[in-house]
């Protein structure tokens, strides 16, 4: 019978790995330096890129990071350093019913916050879609890191003289960043390959997308347009705009995990 | 906190701040360039992104960025004001112009057909579809490949006694549109079953996501049938059927049989808006119609205003020109000086 | 001496730990209460952001609760023409896919836990862990990407007629596995989010595996138990409160899944028996039709799906937590 589990587990690992590595396989083969520096091309046509879904995908991260990190860490700042019984419970528990939304519905949420008041796809109404995303990860890491910081070292900087919040932005912050940090690249890296919630809200675009106010093309959303198309070019473009996307996030992914089994800034996860 | 803490938290900001700042002004071109967003259609996807990247080339600084979300998601967005203009190969009904708090405008732009395209195994000839065998098809009550109805009108062709896949779209759709407006006048049942518009009540089938996603489907799925614009069967090689007309005829979607349809129109009405399936006339191809762009008749931003205006001026004239090489028939010539005098609408 | 007076006179230290405004300002002016509220904004913020959300659901979804009521939840059909919208065919595509991919993730994935927790030497089981959390990060468009290259093909060519052949005419299960296969589907669906599914399973059961104490394993091979007995008959029981939360988690995690499933369910709001029928969920329709909805009504009712959702997944969500957090504290008792 235990044989079985050492079966089960190493068949679920094998199919997992078989598939990806099918992933991979179809990704190298189509990757290009023109899929790095071309954009689209007509219908229909062969060839072209998908230039402007990474940089808009980058741009959209950056919008997600700028308006959903500094809630996510002042947050988990308060809750790890302020909080009341009651009001901290109350914040916990919203944060995780935050976390289990549906993507497609914080997009039916963005969608009426950030688009339909100014009558216009933008990135930044994407931004906002995928900001609220991050806020839940990265309140819940920043906490548990900052709880892992050892209450000597606090205690050492009051006994010093330092008042409250300069123990915690000159002593509790740094000696916990390592985890902090790691914590805001995995959320960032699970929002990077969100697709539902920028279908409403970012949109996707032919072109270059100048400023923050215009629809932006993304790797996740022009892989769901190619893959559901016909044309084989297509196809074989949304195989590498896949790998792109998988090595993007395996690699934040691993180097987070790498840092933190280091010693990064307290326990690991 | 300490000047050592201090500076390393600084250096380490700065390097990925300059990233993404390279990253955001990337693409950025001198000149801030005209953007315009539209949406709708995927029917004529293929000839509008043809349109817009000819135009962008010959007008640098005017980009009209296209999402094919399908006619339904295009009158959607003009109704909601996310977008410029949008495209649609159903009219827009009266109740939907009603919704719109400024007057919108139809431009027809092409000529193109709906066609019947299907993947059958050990098929790989043209069948003939009559009109019963297609509502039949459609409305569940014909199943299986080697009916009756689709035999007698295919003698010799050795059809298998499979089930057919029936795939539709699960978008709000213009080509479903044309689609179900020529099923309802094929077959009363149909018209009172089911009805015409752009999203219906499918009594079977599997749904794609555009004429992208139905012609995947039937690409992949042996013993299907679809219904989608006659580019996509041509560029993905998927066979198609001849179907037969109001004369009784088997006519297979062409130039010829779409320009033929829209010549027996007799009068095209002020605002554009109307239907040309089961067009009478011996050689018109029943699933033909006209595609429009819905334009809104008051345009604030002046250089938007103008460069709509351009672009369609360029549409009827230059543009017209790449319609064949991808399957689309020419709008003709009369509908074409009733559009030039339309433009002057737009205000 | 004059001195000494006045430093006397200085000496008594001002109190400022004590009540009243001066006092609040003098605190005000060390930052602390600067920093107290300026966290305390930010983490209310996120109670409005989400009470907006919540509240934003339930005003846009006004006009359809109006017309259908209840009724809506068991209303078949889907008719934007005659204006006409029930949610029973996607609440059954939603329930339905997800209850399959539990039906393969669930014993697959506790099977690998208890493999990893109990058997496998630490080394190998925290590997062979960080592999299956780096899964867990993989984006669900990608599984649908896979999916429809991978498991459709394989679903139609080799696994369905398998599955027909074999089980369409055995008496009660038979009617699940009848019918034209297309390839997309119930099953593929199910089969895509279980792919899904089981890291986040694997990886939450081997934590709470891992906290059931050594005097229980121990005990019972004191009791002349086997490995495999002791395992399955006293480890696990007494974590299955955690269990039993990964298995919501991970359920959770599929109601509300969307890329993954409508690239390959098929699209097709009908209730059916045939897991090989195409279906549709929730998650996919307004995916779908979000942006299209032509007609206030349509879009209410499409607004109405995603609260019906978004409360399915609050209701899991929140026994998940309550049962993981239940075991974590120890609180495992098989009873």
């Amino acid at each position: 019978m235990l044989t079985l589990t050492g079966v089960a587990a190493f068949g679920v690992v094998a199919v997992l790995f078989l598939i990806l590595g099918y992933l991979v396989w179809n990704g190298g083969k189509s990757l290009n330096l023109d899929f790095f520096t071309q954009l689209p091309k007509p219908v229909g046509e062969t060839g072209g890129g998908m230039a402007n879904a990474i940089v808009g995908s980058l741009k959209l991260l950056l919008l997600a990071a700028l308006m959903g990190l500094p809630v996510g860490l002042m947050a988990g700042v308060y809750l790890a350093e302020f909080g009341g019984k009651t009001f901290s419970y109350v914040i916990r528990y919203t944060t995780d019913l935050l976390n289990g939304v549906p993507s497609i519905v914080i997009g039916i949420f963005a969608y009426s916050l950030a688009v339909l008041p100014v009558r216009h796809f933008s990135a930044v109404a994407g931004g906002v879609a995928l900001g609220i995303m991050v806020i839940p990860i990265t309140v819940r890491s920043t906490e548990e890191f900052l709880r892992a910081v050892p209450g000597s070292l606090r205690e050492g900087a009051m006994a010093l003289g330092a008042s409250k919040w300069r123990t915690i932005a000159t002593v509790v912050l740094p000696a916990a960043k390592g985890g902090i940090i790691t914590g805001v690249l995995l959320a960032l890296a699970r929002v990077a390959g969100e697709t539902a919630p920028l279908l409403f809200t970012a949109f996707s675009n032919r072109f270059w997308s100048p400023g923050w106010g215009q629809p932006i093309a993304s790797l996740p959303v022009m892989i769901y347009t190619y893959a559901i198309a016909p044309y084989d070019d297509w196809h074989r473009q949304a195989w590498a705009a896949g790998l792109v996307l998988l090595a993007l996030v395996l690699v934040a992914n691993i180097g987070t995990r790498v840092v933190l089994s280091r010693g990064g800034g307290g326990r690991s996860t | 906190m300490t000047e050592d803490n201090f500076n390393t938290m600084r250096k380490m900001l700065v390097v990925p701040f300059l990233l993404f700042a390279l990253a955001a002004t990337a693409g950025a071109q001198s000149g801030s360039p005209l953007l315009l967003n539209a949406a709708g259609a995927t029917f004529p996807y293929p000839i509008y992104s043809k349109w817009f990247d000819v135009y962008h080339t010959a007008h640098p600084n005017v980009q009209i960025n296209y999402q094919s979300i399908g006619s339904g998601g295009g009158i959607r967005q003009l109704l909601a004001g996310t977008v410029d203009f949008g495209a649609s190969d159903g009219p827009m009904t009266d109740d939907q112009l009603a919704q719109s708090k400024v007057k919108i405008l139809h431009f027809p732009t092409v000529l193109g057909a709906d066609v019947p395209s299907y993947n059958i195994s050990g098929v790989t000839g043209e069948l003939n579809f009559t009109q019963k065998a297609l509502s039949g098809i459609y409305l569940g009550t014909i199943t299986k490949w080697n009916d009756p109805e689709i035999a007698k009108a295919n003698p010799g062709v050795n059809l298998p006694g499979e089930d057919i896949v029936v795939v539709h779209r699960s978008d709000g759709s213009g080509t479903t549109y044309i689609w179900t407006d020529f099923l309802s006048k094929a077959s009363d049942d149909w018209k009172n079953k089911v009805g015409k518009g752009t999203s219906v009540n499918w009594p079977v089938g599997l749904g794609g996501k555009g004429n992208e996603g139905v012609s995947g489907l039937v690409k992949q799925t042996p013993n299907s049938i679809g219904y989608i614009e006659l580019i996509y069967a041509v560029q993905n090689n998927i066979p198609y059927g001849k179907v037969q007309n109001a004369d009784g005829k088997f006519v297979k979607a062409d130039l010829a049989g779409v320009t033929a349809a829209a010549g027996s129109l007799k009068d095209m009405p002020e605002d554009f808006r109307v239907s040309i399936t089961n067009a009478p006339g011996a050689k018109s191809y029943p699933i033909s119609s006209f595609t429009w762009l819905l334009i809104p008749a008051q345009i604030s931003d002046a250089a938007k205003r103008d460069a709509i205006k351009d672009f369609l001026k360029w549409m009827l004239a230059d543009g017209q020109k790449f319609n064949e090489g991808l399957s689309y028939a020419q709008l003709p010539k009369t509908v074409i000086g009733k559009e030039s005098k339309a433009i002057s609408l737009i205000q | 001496m004059s001195t000494s007076a006045t430093t006397m006179d200085r000496a008594a230290p001002r109190r400022f730990d004590g009540g009243g405004p001066r006092a609040f300002l003098h605190r005000l002016g060390h930052g602390d209460e600067v920093a107290h509220v300026l966290t305390l904004t930010f983490a209310a913020g996120i109670l409005l952001l989400t009470s907006g959300l919540v509240y934003e659901l339930w005003v846009n979804s006004h006009l359809s609760r109006a017309k259908f009521g209840w009724l809506f939840f068991w209303t078949r059909t889907w008719d934007p023409i005659f204006d006409n919208f029930g949610a029973a065919p996607f609440i059954y595509g939603t329930l339905v896919t997800s209850i399959v991919s539990l039906v393969i993730a669930v014993p697959l994935g506790l099977a690998a836990a208890i493999f990893l927790s109990e058997l496998a030497p630490r080394r190998m089981s925290d590997t062979i862990s960080f592999l299956i959390d780096l899964l867990a990060a993989v984006p669900s468009v990608i599984y649908g990407l896979l999916g429809i290259f991978i498991v459709v093909p394989l679903m139609r060519t080799t696994v369905g007629p398998i599955l027909i052949g074999s089980l369409g005419h055995v008496p009660v299960l038979g009617k699940f596995f009848k019918g034209p296969n297309y390839g997309v589907g119930f099953l593929t669906a199910g089969v895509v989010l279980a792919i899904m599914v089981v890291p986040f399973i694997i990886s939450v059961s081997r934590e709470v595996l891992l906290t059931v104490p050594r005097e229980q394993r121990e005990a019972a091979l004191a009791l002349g138990a086997t490995r495999w007995e002791a395992t399955w008959k006293v480890v696990v029981p007494w974590a299955r409160t955690g269990i039993l939360g990964s298995v919501f988690l991970a359920l959770a995690r599929a109601l509300g899944e969307t890329m993954a499933v409508t690239m390959v369910i098929g699209n097709d709001p009908k209730i059916a028996a045939s897991l090989f029928a195409p279906g549709y969920t929730i998650a996919a329709v307004i995916a779908n039709e979000f942006t299209e909805a032509t007609g206030d009504l349509y879009l209410s009712a499409l607004i109405e799906l995603g609260l019906v959702l978004f409360l399915m997944t609050f209701i899991l969500n929140g026994l998940a937590r309550l049962l993981i957090v239940a075991t974590e504290r120890g609180g495992g008792h098989p009873s």
